[in-house]
């Protein structure tokens, strides 16, 4: 395979997996809004979306529909919804020999579709329709992928471009929140603000199954271990690392070469793997996701160079 | 199905009831509802734009993907007109083959007196770099697309020949998959000859043509100039349904005497490129200094037999309008026949008496720019205002040999499906010949372009042209 289609690939489904969950920072940022309108949840979206820079020198001064509309739509925001959408797209074009007619016409359908919803401002009142056109448009995406492709080097490369955006996302999302999360002294064990709880839970959709595997109590603790280290959540930092290796392992194994991104992908993976909670909170959970993001955005860097994406 | 007396319509031939090969065609239509087949047609469009078939406008940065219109109602070629055109088309494509062959070597046909030769030493398509070149095979124009009207029931006319990168054949190969998914069973009543196999036939050609070092593995490339050019689709279609690799430059170096590509596993050679890039961006070493889009040193590996490139550099001096109107010349020089295929008469109007005749009869004649294509920076002169005449009359004035001058051709007519029904719209055909040592193959039809607007006669999708799918009907 070329190293640009690789490349290609790996992008494609980057800018997807973020349209998603820019869509989904979105639905939770707007539900929060609406049961507790004095709330400030959109500054900490904007930060998780890393666009809170940009938002302010294009807007000033927080208000919903213009956040919204950044978030969605805006053609200056390179993480809107929009801009993914179509970078998704862009991308699929360049790799449209490494595709399925399902894939492209399912990626290319959702641009289409998704621009004209996109067209115009989205009143308030049409945003749950939108959001949910969005998220089933990326289901769509994910269906061709599965049903309908090779289970070869550029599967892999796709699943790798998703499972390290989405890595990057929930460590983000958990980062923006870490000081909710820090148990002050006494504060162990206790229950936690609920919007906030309900916030990162809700950004990743894990509110029902969190529930359903704490039985509905809801620690810092226990939110962290089930983002961090739980292996059944499949947004979750260890479910998403575990992949991202058994996809370099793929690689690895067809191509018969091992390259640096095989041992980082190893170390971070066994670190996921043995890592407790407990140790986080004792060594600092935002220090953890700081180097955590370090990590994945260098693993990033060594899949592009060990596989040549760039000339 | 109303006829125009002055053209040849291809459905009612200007006689009483369909022609032959629209028979069982229109007994089907006749039994069909109009406002089932306009939806029909509204259908295509969704499926066209769903599977991305569009063409990026130059110089229209908005809206910059656009579709070519389709038209349903198909273009039906008989078989027996089919296999005169084919014997036409071959002797054409063999003699372009000879002609380019004889001017990069020992240029008898200049010798010989049959083409001036100024027309080839002072021809911008004509490439010094490729004299004594031998490309493999033989071969230099692997892809030909020939463009033919017809203007009669016997008569059909050659109006350009496209040696150098013809497009279109991805919309010949997407109308037909269109037609078979929206009226299946128009397939089962009506015999047409499948046009499927272009892909693996193309594939073929080219891996017949490996260069004096070829790899072991017979890699084939398709050189794309990228996802921002006109006809990108075409180039990753073509490259999917091959099973080839698409690359850029940016994808390709030289490296031990090959180009190669760079592959997730290091850089692999490639035997053979399809290249959708002009000759003069090819290659910065050797051509255009300032293109970013070819590869340095690609021409060099060919020179020394390192790469086949098709078509072949330098093939632009057999299409070039100028030498257009020595083609029956030509193909007698090297076939020893008459050609079978009709030339337009041509005046050349470089010549002082041509340029005389054609500004004096400005407003009957088509006036076309040696270099240029697209229908760009073209005059139809009956169509023309009294202004664009006069620019028109000036720069023939300024620089006669840049151009030369047809008849207005009546281009003949197939209808189309309008609002109110059928309506007589005007049609040319670009046929597809793959040339290789294995001899010459062509896939029965070709792209048919029709211009969409009543009464004009300008096919072209940049000045709203549509296409049609074309049927060869099987043997009787």
């Amino acid at each position: 395979m070329l190293g640009k289609t690789a490349g290609g690939l790996f992008w494609m489904f980057r800018y997807l997996e973020r349209s998603e969950n820019t869509a989904r920072l979105i639905e939770t940022g707007f539900r929060i809004a609406l049961t507790r309108p004095d709330g400030d949840e959109w500054t900490s979206v904007l930060q998780t979306a890393s666009a809170a820079d940009s938002y302010r020198e294009r807007h000033g001064e927080i208000e919903q529909s213009a956040v919204i509309d950044f978030l969605l739509r805006d053609k200056e925001n390179p993480s809107s919804v929009y801009n993914c959408i179509a970078n998704a797209r862009q991308n699929a074009r360049l790799v449209r020999t490494a595709l399925t007619r399902e894939v492209w016409e399912a990626v290319n359908e959702t641009y289409l579709e998704v621009s004209k919803s996109l067209a115009r401002p989205v009143a308030e009142r049409n945003l749950p329709e939108v959001l949910g056109q969005i998220r089933q448009y990326s289901a769509l995406v994910s269906g061709a992928l599965h049903g309908s492709m090779l289970r070869n080097d550029v599967f892999d490369f796709a699943r790798l471009g998703t499972f390290l955006e989405r890595a990057d996302n929930t460590a983000r999302i958990l980062d923006v929140k870490y000081y909710v999360l820090l148990p002050s002294v006494g504060q162990v064990g206790s229950s936690l603000d609920n919007v906030q709880w309900e916030t990162i839970l809700r950004s990743v959709s894990g509110k029902r199954a969190y529930a359903w595997l704490h039985q509905g109590k809801v620690t810092p603790m226990g939110i962290a271990d089930f983002l961090i280290f739980d292996p059944r959540m499949p947004r979750g930092l260890r479910f998403s690392m575990s992949k991202i290796r058994s996809n370099l392992a793929m690689l690895e194994n067809s191509y018969t070469d091992r390259h640096h991104c095989h041992d980082t992908s190893e170390r971070l993976d066994r670190m996921l793997q043995t890592g407790k909670v407990e140790e986080v909170f004792e060594d600092g959970l935002h220090e953890f996701l700081t180097e955590f993001l370090n990590d994945i955005s260098r693993l990033g860097h060594e899949i592009e160079t060990d596989y040549r994406f760039h000339g | 199905m109303s006829g125009n007396t002055e053209f040849f319509d291809e459905l009612d031939g200007g006689g009483d009831g369909p022609r032959a090969p629209y028979a069982a065609y229109t007994r089907w239509f006749e039994g069909e509802n109009l406002k089932d087949l306009q939806r029909k047609s509204i259908e295509a469009e969704t499926f066209f734009r769903r599977t991305g078939i569009t063409f990026n406008v130059y110089g229209q940065a908005e809206a910059d993907e656009r579709l070519i219109p389709f038209d349903i109602v198909p273009r039906i070629i008989s078989a027996r007109e089919w296999t005169r055109l084919t014997k036409g088309i071959e002797q054409r494509v063999r003699a372009i083959n000879a002609f380019l062959h004889d001017i990069y070597h020992r240029q008898e046909i200049l010798r010989a007196g049959r083409v001036p030769v100024d027309l080839i030493a002072r021809n911008e398509a004509f490439l010094p770099q490729m004299i004594g070149v031998e490309p493999p095979g033989g071969i230099y124009t692997h892809i030909t697309g020939i463009d033919l009207v017809r203007t009669g029931e016997n008569d059909f006319y050659v109006l350009e020949d496209n040696a150098r990168t013809p497009s279109g054949v991805s919309y010949m190969l997407e109308n037909r998959e269109t037609m078979l998914q929206m009226f299946p069973e128009l397939f089962s009543k009506v015999k047409v000859r499948p046009v499927s196999d272009y892909p693996a036939m193309l594939r073929r050609s080219l891996g017949a043509c490996m260069p004096v070092n070829a790899s072991g593995d017979e890699t084939v490339a398709v050189l794309t100039p990228g996802i921002h050019n006109s006809a990108y689709f075409e180039h990753a279609f073509l490259a999917d349904n091959m099973g080839v690799e698409l690359v850029e430059g940016t994808d390709l170096r030289v490296q031990n005497g090959k180009i190669c590509m760079r592959t997730t596993r290091g850089y692999r050679p490639v035997d053979v490129v399809y290249r959708r890039v002009d000759d003069d961006f090819l290659d910065p070493l050797n051509f255009n200094p300032d293109s970013l889009l070819g590869v340095p040193g690609i021409f060099d590996v060919y020179r020394a037999g390192g790469i086949t490139i098709a078509n072949a550099p330098g093939t632009g001096i057999a299409d070039d309008k100028a030498i257009y109107s020595y083609m029956p010349d030509i193909v007698e020089f090297y076939t020893g026949e008459k050609a079978i295929l009709k030339n337009v008469p041509t005046w050349r109007c470089s010549d002082k008496e041509s340029l005389a005749y054609v500004l004096d009869h400005l407003d009957e004649l088509v006036v076309k720019e040696v270099h240029g294509s697209g229908g760009y920076g073209m005059l139809v002169g009956p169509a023309a205002s009294k202004k664009d005449l006069n620019i028109f009359r000036k720069k023939l004035e300024a620089k006669p040999g840049n151009y030369i001058a047809q008849p207005t051709l009546a281009l003949s007519t197939v209808p189309i499906l309008t609002k109110a029904g059928l309506a007589p719209r005007h049609v040319d055909l670009r046929p597809f010949a793959l040339f290789s040592p294995r001899g010459v193959e062509i896939t029965p039809g070709g792209l048919t372009r029709v211009a969409l607007k009543a009464g004009s006669l300008v096919v072209n999708s940049s000045q709203g042209g549509g296409t049609k799918d074309t049927w060869v009907l099987e043997d009787g």
